[in-house]
């Protein structure tokens, strides 16, 4: 599996997590568990409608209440002049045209575009004060008509969301060669067309989001302790676009996060008002999210709405492929948003395939609904699932095998480096080893049997395969710059060598369940040859790591690891000339290995904790040549994104007396490239199907006519239990990526990619008697129930013509 | 989506409890770990924000507030609990245990030891209230097979989808004696 040898804690060990400690025991500091002194509780008072003119607040009852140190409505964030939420990516749609991009306040302003947008907060001495308080204030609403979906958005006449988003419209955005698209379609044998809609979700992280801002009135500076998965990105976007503070007098602090998938990448206005409210109380400010709210206030993820058509040959070659996507933004855009439908999702409309033409366009809708970001995959499940569920429903018409179809379509390892059609080079990858991986390990052949052996217990089996790649590692910067992100994608780390040879890394990227403790100490202490206890991993704290643009997007070993590894690069060849003096040797001469700087060929050699105690204590050293110290900081920026890729096959069993699909069994084989902690990788890879699983079969979000979130608690939101989760089947099997030092690729989102598609593919394979060519997700108890037990076969959920 | 509004009048607003700052207090002695706390708190006060609040131990974790995600999961009298659902006056006189409260000193309780073997948690937030519940779900003999567990652990939710390592360490327990 991987391309050293194991040893007992370095690279391919599956060394035990180091944090494990103070999770088990109680003593992990989420930012809920920390208390300033002095500190006041805010409460925030949001929409209950979705759409509505604010025609006045009355906060004079509130503010007299019993412990109310202030309320604050967006008269007194304009009085202030504080910026709204900024967006972080610009795209730029047909003819030019760049996206419309109205103004996010940070409390809603003359109108509320969503039912939780917040419109008041209230700061009190005790949290009961402040939510006592806010039920207080009085606010004066004229509904408007609510936008719960795409469709009314875009209904001719409807009323705006945003009165400079013309027809509720954010972007209208191609890719690929339409033209070149159109020519292949007119010499197809076959043309199969393919609606879907990927479920809106809501990422529902265990814990809800937190923040407290603090202040210090002597020094100026502001601290926000917040749960976010890029202190820096929030130092940049709060502190610049917002409140306009300069970063030396801003620290944000991300202690122990407990989950994010996406949803604390943004800048949420939450976190500049405690920030700022305590600037203006010179005392500590704590909010702390219900669930409840966190469903109404956490960017919700997918919620695409498409249409594609496949072009084939005689043989079922895929000839061209058109695809045409309705995104959801929500009210407002959240910080990645605008990326997630277009240079996440639509840029992978290849998939794994040698399709030679493909054109893609995408439409951003506003509605008046919880803004939709990026959230575990980002685009790429949507793609994923799109893609290989309409290879299943090109295979059904036709008439080919499921496998056989994709293996005539498949990327060869000798075609490496690709190039797609809509942009994106891959490096590497290895489709079929993959394939014949999961279908040895799922005993794919042995399938018939077992579903004739569930037939007779009154059971529908089905079996489904997925064949996927992903994009991850974000990301270049020059490339995304010019796609219209708003920030570089490199990443940094500082490693501090102390005297006696023990390690600090400082990593600009954030850990909330990855293992990056242990993961990234495995990394230093192999290639550094320092014991693993002898490194400590440091993150999530601006006001101690230089800088550093976050986790998310699979991206923390590809780009953070390699930053590393440049780091140590040079912490090594500064260590080679201070070895070089000691032993009086040339510098050429001297060579690195397991922590001993030797003389080539010879027995002479320095340990590296001499080294590090020779560069601070230089009595003999080269100090006319270098500087005492050792410590050095790089910034990696990758080459290019890196392509995890893999199969998934999922077997199902339908009880057709209450429709319930459950997972008998699941089979991952996934390309992840090189892995440093098998552990900790299958624990990724199980966490991603899980999700993956949910989305497929339970998780909904969903919204009435007037706006209202009806799945808004763990109640109304199906969230995957223990009871559906089965024990998995999960290997790795291995290219290497080209373009990084580590030849890794990334581990966190292929299960929920790959996964939904291989769930689906399997149902519809259970329910193959019954005519069924699609079930749309989730596929819930009702939907399957009413699909076998429909007399009308009419009625029944079948897509494809 | 295009039934007529009527943007004219919103609803009227309900009127708000009466502004009350005297809510009553109460002076209670609660039992945590094995040790009593008197305590005076607000009589609303939960369980959850007692541990957390009053005392300091913020292993319980706030998670849905509605008693649907076990992140706050205590044992009272030695049966599993939200510690969201509780009020704090309601649990005078009971033997409270906070995940705090499970180590004998430096010594691991099992079922921490099994998660730490099996890998049976990421990001940690539900971890203290999947432990205590595992601990619970031996003590009440329902960790017979891998599927009695899944359903008697069913009331712990973990996004990071742990799952089948978490059923991996029960399982490991309930083997070697129990909990």
């Amino acid at each position: 599996m991987n391309v050293t040898t194991h040893p007992s804690e370095g690279i391919g060990a599956s060394v035990r997590r180091r944090e494990d400690l103070r999770f088990l025991s109680g003593r992990g500091q989420y930012t809920d568990d920390l208390n300033r002194p002095g500190q006041l509780h805010a409460w925030i008072l949001r929409s209950p409608y979705a759409h509505a003119r604010i025609d006045g607040i009355d906060t004079a009852a509130a503010a007299a209440m019993p412990g109310v140190q202030a309320v604050y409505t967006a008269a007194d964030i304009e009085a202030a002049g504080l910026g709204g939420i900024p967006c972080g990516w610009q795209v730029t749609g047909k003819g030019g045209q760049v996206m419309a991009e109205p103004m996010h306040p940070v409390l809603a302003s003359g109108k509320v575009r969503h039912v939780g947008d917040p419109v008041a907060v209230v700061v009190a001495e005790t949290r009961n004060q402040a939510r006592d308080a806010a039920e207080a204030i009085a606010v004066s609403y004229t509904p408007l008509p609510a936008l719960s979906t795409m469709a009314a958005a875009l209904a001719p006449g409807a009323p705006l969301l945003h009165d400079d988003a013309p027809g509720n419209v954010c972007f209208d955005w191609e890719i690929g060669d339409a033209a070149a698209t159109d020519a292949a379609f007119a010499t197809a044998h076959k043309v199969v067309r393919f609606e879907t809609t990927n479920n809106r979700l809501v990422p529902n992280a265990m814990e809800p989001r937190a923040a407290i801002g603090d202040y210090d009135p002597h020094s100026g500076e502001h601290t926000l302790y917040t749960t976010s998965q890029n202190p820096h990105v929030i130092r940049l976007l709060m502190g610049a676009f917002v409140l306009k503070v300069p970063e030396h007098r801003l620290r944000v602090v991300a202690p122990d996060v407990g989950g994010g998938f996406g949803s604390k990448i943004y800048h949420y206005a939450e976190e500049a008002i405690v920030t700022w409210s305590a600037a203006q109380l010179k005392r500590p400010v704590k909010w702390t999210c219900e669930r409840s709210e966190a469903f109404l206030s956490d960017a919700h993820g997918r919620d695409h709405v498409t249409t594609a058509e496949l072009a084939l040959d005689r043989e079922g070659k895929f000839l061209g492929l058109r695809v045409s996507t309705l995104a959801n933004m929500g009210a407002y855009l959240s910080t990645f948003a605008p990326a997630v439908p277009t240079y996440l999702s639509a840029t992978l409309l290849a998939g794994v395939y040698t399709t030679p033409a493909i054109h893609g366009q995408v439409k951003a809708v506003f509605t008046s609904t919880v803004p939709v970001d990026a959230y575990r995959g980002a685009g790429r499940p949507e793609t994923t699932y799109l893609l290989e569920r309409l290879v299943d429903v090109a295979a059904r018409e036709m008439g080919m095998d499921r496998i056989e179809i994709r293996r005539k379509n498949f990327i060869r390892p000798d075609q490496f480096p690709y190039q797609t059609p809509v942009a994106l080079q891959y490096d590497s990858g290895d489709y079929e080893a993959t394939l014949r991986e999961a279908l040895r390990g799922a005993d794919y052949a042995g399938f018939e049997a077992r579903r004739a052996e569930a037939k007779a217990r009154g059971r529908l089996r089905g079996i489904g395969v997925s064949t996927y790649l992903e994009a991850c590692g974000i990301a270049p910067s020059k490339l995304v710059g010019q796609l219209g992100a708003r920030a570089g994608l490199y990443e940094v780390a500082n490693i501090r060598v102390h005297p006696t040879g023990s390690v600090s890394v400082f990593t600009g990227t954030h850990s909330h369940g990855q293992g990056h403790e242990t993961t990234f100490a495995q990394l230093v202490s192999e290639q550094l040859g320092v014991p693993l206890s002898q490194v400590e991993i440091v993150h999530g704290d601006t006001g101690k790591i230089p800088f550093g643009m976050g986790t998310y997007g699979s991206r923390s070993l590809a780009v953070g690891g390699s930053a590393m590894v440049k780091a140590m690069d040079k912490i090594i060849a500064k260590g080679r000339k201070i070895a070089a003096h000691l032993l009086e040797a040339s510098v050429e001469d001297i060579e690195f290995s397991n922590g001993q700087f030797r003389v080539a060929g010879t027995d002479r050699a320095k340990a590296f904790a001499e080294i590090s105690m020779a560069a601070y204590v230089p009595h003999n050293y080269p100090i006319e040549e270098i500087e005492p110290g050792l410590e050095e900081t790089a910034f990696y920026d990758p080459k290019n994104f890196t392509y995890p890729g893999g199969c998934h096959i999922c077997e199902v069993e339908i009880d057709p007396e209450t429709g319930e699909v459950a997972v008998v069994a699941f089979t991952a084989c996934d390309d992840v490239g090189r892995v440093i902690n098998p552990m900790i990788v299958e624990g990724q890879i199980q966490g991603g199907l899980a999700q993956g699983i949910g989305q497929a079969l339970i998780e909904n979000t969903v919204y009435d006519a007037e706006g209202q979130l009806l799945s808004a608690s763990f109640n109304d939101y199906a969230m995957p239990r223990a009871t559906q989760i089965p024990s998995f089947g999960v290997s790795t099997s291995t290219t290497l990526c080209t373009h990084n030092p580590l030849g890794v690729k990334g581990c966190g989102e292929v299960g929920a990619i790959g996964s939904p598609p291989a769930v689906i593919n399997a149902v519809v394979d259970a329910l193959r008697d019954y005519g069924v060519t699609h079930v749309e997700m989730p596929a819930t108890p009702l939907k399957i129930w009413s699909i076998i037990h429909a007399k009308d076969g009419a009625a029944l959920p079948a897509a494809a013509e | 989506m295009s039934e007529a509004h009527h943007p004219a009048a919103a609803p009227p607003r309900a009127v708000p409890p009466a502004p009350d700052g005297d809510w009553p207090i109460a002076t209670l002695t609660l039992r945590v770990n094995g040790q009593a706390h008197r305590l005076a708190m607000d009589t609303r006060t939960t369980l959850l924000d007692a541990l957390r609040d009053h005392l300091g131990l913020t292993g319980a974790k706030p998670g849905c507030n509605q008693g649907a995600c076990g992140a706050c999961t205590v044992l009272i009298d030695g049966k599993r609990m939200n510690a969201c659902l509780t009020l704090a006056v309601a649990t005078q006189g009971q033997e409270i245990t906070t995940i705090e409260g499970l180590a004998e000193g430096e010594a691991l309780h099992p079922m921490q030891q099994a998660f730490i073997d099996h890998d049976a948690f990421q990001c940690g937030y539900c971890t203290p209230g999947q432990i205590i519940s595992a601990v619970a779900c031996i003590r009440e003999g329902h960790a017979g097979s891998a599927e009695e567990i899944r359903e008697f652990m069913s009331g712990n939710l973990c996004r990071c989808g742990a799952y089948p390592n978490i059923v991996k360490a029960v399982q490991d327990v309930a083997a070697k004696g129990g909990a």
